[in-house]
């Protein structure tokens, strides 16, 4: 989806801009309801079996990513954005996930404990 | 461009309409409450300076310990216990806690209280929008706020000193669980104890640096000036974008462990501290189930960007020095760019390498080690590229340029000899001993610190219209170049006989350090010297304070450019007024065209546009190449 | 003097200031939640078995609040869109019905959900004593089962003195042999009228339902504070750009309004989706 266009100083033009924007705003709607929905699919995922308990965080996490991605793409304004801002959070995205997995092959890695 | 695109047509008519409607602020909000870039950069480097002389003061106190263990401090040590209590000083001679709490100050003093605010946040603020022709920083009150956050978070250190029990005495590192569990029990406020104020001075601290990172980054994006490129910036300008980043993304890693941190000491959680934990005998109630190693992960996800958040803006500083006072071009300009940005990258990387010693997998030690060993690659890159820029040059010795230049060697040996420390094998010897803090210190101390100094001595004309005196200068630099290194190599020897860092009495009840001399000397009556130099290393910074306070009012009056520079911040006035330039500047070339060939000045400023005959000869004719 | 770019684009990036800047701050907070929850991770991985608890958080009032963080996401990006179309009326409504979403989700963790959980007790039985009171463990049949012990006794505090505790059980532990009780109720049962007596010298650690009772309850009490530090922070914007100075703001230039709304908008997209992973793993998992 894209970003609704910046406005317009020319009040001829402003109608068509202003219908624009009204088009996203149905688009807002409907990404908030899918939000809705899909919180309710976690809840009731979350009493269903999968077998191990590591399916279901595997699931939940799962629906939580499309959601948070929903709210990233449409919400703010990801879906469109200039390269700059993919830019930082590429870095962001990338050190964190250094963070993370680092220190977790650190962890399975220290021969005294494990 | 034709001859009449000069630097005046750009003059925007409002800019100095503006500034006459500008109503007077009062003195609070001119001085004190400021949103002024070059107000907070100053208000920064005044506090920066003082915390540097206090983490000093510390340290000049351990060094009595360290030296003559146990004997009372002469004329000091009877009036000490009045300041800090009655615990501390005891007639003169230091207690343990005493020297803990002076030792773990001295470190988070001097790294997050003197040298970022110093470096990063008082040049970057007072330099940075000058450099890129911009009239002030992006956010101006988030700008006030990240230097009161500062000042708030400062404060509370320092208060530290002064509740029961004394400030934080775990380290600079406060590793749990010791940290955990000092300053706890009877005795001990639950909340004004000194470990909990350092945490919370932390989060202040860390707020402040986020803040200011954030301003900074947007600042140099956005408000670069026309026709200021990236590869058009002055290198200063790179190594803060990178050091801005750094601050940036590895602070709130550290910001989270400090929160559980706290948690753990306020609301007894178990973050950090393992199940069965056992302190002074006797079995703790905690749920358990913590980790202490995730403490130390965390910390150093910060701990080592920050480093390079501590070398890389003196890594601008000498740049730009060198170029000026060589009078030709920084050499290998790209180079120097892509070199910070891959220091910046890497250093995330390479964190566990102050871990070695928690016993490490081979998987993860292997990564690590590669990691460490690849950042020296830029390291060395840089330090060519500053060594060849002096090559040839037209070298003028001026103070800032003692400075400079002595921070080469100086930041060489720190990075030469830390070499041995990133192979896992080397380091599980050397590791915690004398030879660790002379390999740091020899960056940060003579490193980075005398690359302050330069800035201070370069920049300090452009900030008052007066220059700081020549003569105090090197009568400042001589001996605090001399007493740096004699302070900080003999703690190379002391620490490869396998003295430890942390030994209250200087190793005097120790072996190691009493069975063998060095150069003539026992490792532990190396202690002397190196206390002396320290004091006398003192005493040479009068000079510099003197100076700099006399120079404000009393120095040479100088013009605009004083050091013939080419960037930007030296086409605006000296001091430059609220909005700094009195025509919005337009860059028309690189930072560092001096020498240009078939000009009647050996400088030739960012704002000079290209004349239709240089275009021709860019390249330096054959005779200016040297062999 | 005025800072260039802080309505206007600069060309080069197409951003003005503010747009950049909030997307740095929001950088620094993936890193901040980044951490927090590495250290979930690790605690939760770390945990020796049986003192992980599952079901101890009211599902529905979680989902509720869920539900009202992402009504409120939506009505600040519609009190944006407002903004665009220069509607000011229809943008203070929608920041209104924001700000409110902001104090309902605060009020109810704070003024519900938090001390229901200070109120809760549990003790954790020694393990050479857990055989004695496998009447409301049910461990014999657990172990059957593959299942991991159950070490702690939980309940309602009903009195204690110097040797023992009177706890109102847990519907868990007043029926451990239920089978119905080996997975968590999204309705959560109240606790029962059966007393149990525990002995002091049985039991390894007893307190509330605070932050020291476990690593779980550390992590959830410090991460849902922070998140909630960050609701707070979000809601003070929102009333700030909703009183009349804004309104000034608007009259003088509708365009900065509406950036400063952008901004903080996008802060508040992140807090909300942020929640949308403490919920799963706090709540459900």
């Amino acid at each position: 989806m894209n970003n609704p266009p910046d406005v317009t100083q020319d009040p001829k033009e402003y109608e068509e801009y202003a219908h624009g924007v009204q088009k996203h705003v149905r688009g807002y709607l409907m990404v908030g309801a899918l939000l809705l929905t899909f919180t309710a699919v976690t809840v009731a995922l979350s009493y269903v079996d999968f077998g191990t308990r590591k399916a279901n965080i595997g699931i939940a996490m799962l629906v939580a990513t499309l959601k948070a991605g929903a709210v990233a793409a449409v919400f703010m304004h990801l879906a469109a954005e200039k390269r700059l801002i993919y830019r930082i959070l590429i870095f962001t995205g990338f050190f964190v996930l250094g963070l993370f997995w680092l220190i977790l092959l650190a962890w399975y890695d220290y021969p005294i404990f494990r | 461009m034709d001859a009449s695109t000069s630097v005046e047509t750009h003059q925007d008519p409002h800019a100095h309409a503006a500034e006459h409607e500008h109503h007077e602020l009062g003195f609070w909000r001119k001085y004190i409450f400021s949103t002024d870039h070059k107000v907070i950069g100053i208000q920064y480097g005044i506090t920066g300076l003082l915390f540097l002389l206090l983490g000093f003061s510390l340290m000049m106190l351990m060094r009595w310990q360290l030296a003559y263990p146990g004997q009372a401090l002469p004329v000091i040590g009877k009036w000490l216990p009045h300041i800090f209590g009655a615990g501390t000083m005891p007639d003169g001679k230091m207690t343990p806690d005493f020297y803990n709490s002076l030792g773990a100050m001295h470190g988070t003093i001097m790294i997050f209280l003197g040298v970022v605010p110093l470096a990063f946040a008082a040049f970057g603020n007072f330099v940075v929008p000058l450099q890129i022709g911009a009239p002030d920083m992006t956010f101006p009150k988030v700008n006030m706020a990240s230097y009161w956050a500062l000042f708030v978070g400062g404060s509370i250190m320092l208060t530290s000193f002064f509740v029961p029990g004394g400030a934080a005495k775990s380290g600079w590192t406060s590793y749990v669980p010791l940290a955990a569990f000092s300053d706890a029990g009877p005795g001990h406020n639950p909340v004004f104890n000194g470990q909990t104020l350092w945490l919370i001075g932390f989060i202040f601290l860390i707020t402040s640096s986020l803040l200011g990172a954030v301003n900074f980054i947007t600042t140099i994006i956005q408000l670069r000036a026309k026709g200021l490129t990236w590869m058009r910036l002055p290198f200063f300008v790179w190594s803060q974008f990178v050091t801005a980043f750094l601050l940036l993304l590895a602070f709130p890693p550290l910001e989270a462990a400090i929160i559980m941190q706290l948690m753990d000491r306020v609301a007894h959680t178990s973050f950090f501290l393992p199940a069965g934990l056992v302190v002074n005998g006797a079995p703790v109630s905690i749920s358990g189930g913590g980790s202490p190693l995730l403490w130390q992960h965390l910390f150093w996800f910060l701990g080592h960007p920050e480093v390079y958040v501590l070398i890389l803006p003196a890594f601008g500083i000498v740049a730009e020095i060198l170029a000026n006072n060589s009078r030709k071009p920084l050499w290998g300009y790209k180079s120097l760019v892509f070199s910070v940005l891959v220091i910046g990258f890497l250093s995330f990387i390479v964190w566990a390498h102050h871990m070695w010693m928690t016993g490490m997998g081979t998987a993860v030690s292997a990564f690590f080690q590669t990691t460490t060993l690849l950042i020296s690659i830029p390291s060395v890159i840089i330090l060519s590229a500053f060594f060849i820029s002096l090559w040839g040059g037209s070298i003028r010795f001026t103070v800032p340029m003692l400075f400079a230049t002595a921070f080469l060697p100086m930041f060489g040996i720190g990075g030469l000899t830390g070499i041995p420390l990133a192979f896992n094998s080397a380091d599980l010897y050397l590791h915690d001993t004398y030879y660790v803090i002379a390999h740091f210190h020899y960056i940060v101390a003579p490193g980075t610190i005398f690359g302050l100094f330069a800035g201070v001595y370069y920049w300090f004309p452009k900030a008052t219209g007066r220059k700081m005196n020549d003569f105090w200068g090197k009568v400042h630099f001589w001996p605090t170049l001399i007493c740096m290194n004699v302070i900080f190599l003999p703690m190379f020897l002391q620490g490869m006989a396998g003295m430890h860092r942390r030994w209250y009495d200087g190793g005097q009840g120790w072996n190691v350090s009493n069975e063998h001399t060095i150069w003539g000397l026992t490792g532990f009556q190396w202690n002397a010297p190196i206390s002396w130099a320290a004091w006398i290393m003192g005493l040479a910074q009068i000079p510099f304070i003197i100076n700099f306070f006399w120079s404000i009012k009393h120095g040479e009056k100088v013009n605009d450019n004083p050091w013939e520079a080419t960037t930007l911040e030296w086409t605006a006035p000296s001091p430059p007024p609220h909005g700094n330039f009195v025509h919005t500047p337009v860059a028309y070339r690189g930072p560092y065209e001096y020498s240009l060939p078939g000009r009647e000045r050996d400088y030739t400023m960012q704002n000079e546009p290209v004349e239709p005959a240089e275009r021709t000869r860019r390249k330096p004719p054959a005779e200016l190449v040297p062999a | 003097m005025e800072i260039p770019y802080t309505i206007s684009t600069r060309p080069d990036t197409g951003l003005w200031n503010a747009k950049i800047g909030i997307w740095l701050f929001l950088a620094s907070e993936v890193m901040l939640f980044g951490a927090l929850f590495s250290a979930y991770i690790f605690l939760r991985i770390d945990a020796a078995p049986g003192t992980w608890p599952h079901g101890l958080l009211n599902v529905p009032v979680g989902t509720g609040n869920t539900a009202i963080l992402i009504v409120s996401s939506v009505t600040v990006v519609l009190a944006w869109a407002a903004l665009k179309m220069r509607r000011y009326r229809v943008y203070w409504w929608y920041m209104l019905a924001t700000i409110s979403c902001g104090v309902i989700f605060l009020t109810v963790k704070l003024a519900y959900e938090w001390p229901q959980k200070f109120e809760h007790f549990g003790a954790y039985i020694k393990p050479d004593a857990l055989g004695k009171y496998e009447k409301y463990l049910g461990n014999e049949r657990r172990a059957e089962k593959g299942m991991e012990p159950r070490i702690e006794i939980t309940g309602h505090l009903h009195s204690q003195n110097a040797k023992e505790y009177e706890v109102a059980l847990d519907p868990v532990n007043a029926d451990p042999d239920n089978p119905v009780m080996d997975r968590p109720h999204f309705l959560p049962l109240p606790v029962t009228d059966k007393i149990a007596t525990i002995e002091k010298e049985d039991v390894e650690r007893a307190t509330m339902f605070l932050p020291t009772h476990s690593a779980y309850f550390a992590s959830y009490f410090t991460i849902t504070g922070l998140h909630g530090l960050h609701v707070l922070g979000g809601v003070l914007v929102f009333i700030y750009m909703w009183l009349p100075v804004s309104k000034r703001l608007y009259q003088r230039n509708p365009e900065h309004l509406a950036n400063r709304v952008e901004v903080s908008g996008l802060f508040w997209h992140f807090v909300d989706l942020i929640w949308i992973f403490v919920f799963p793993l706090f709540y459900l998992l």
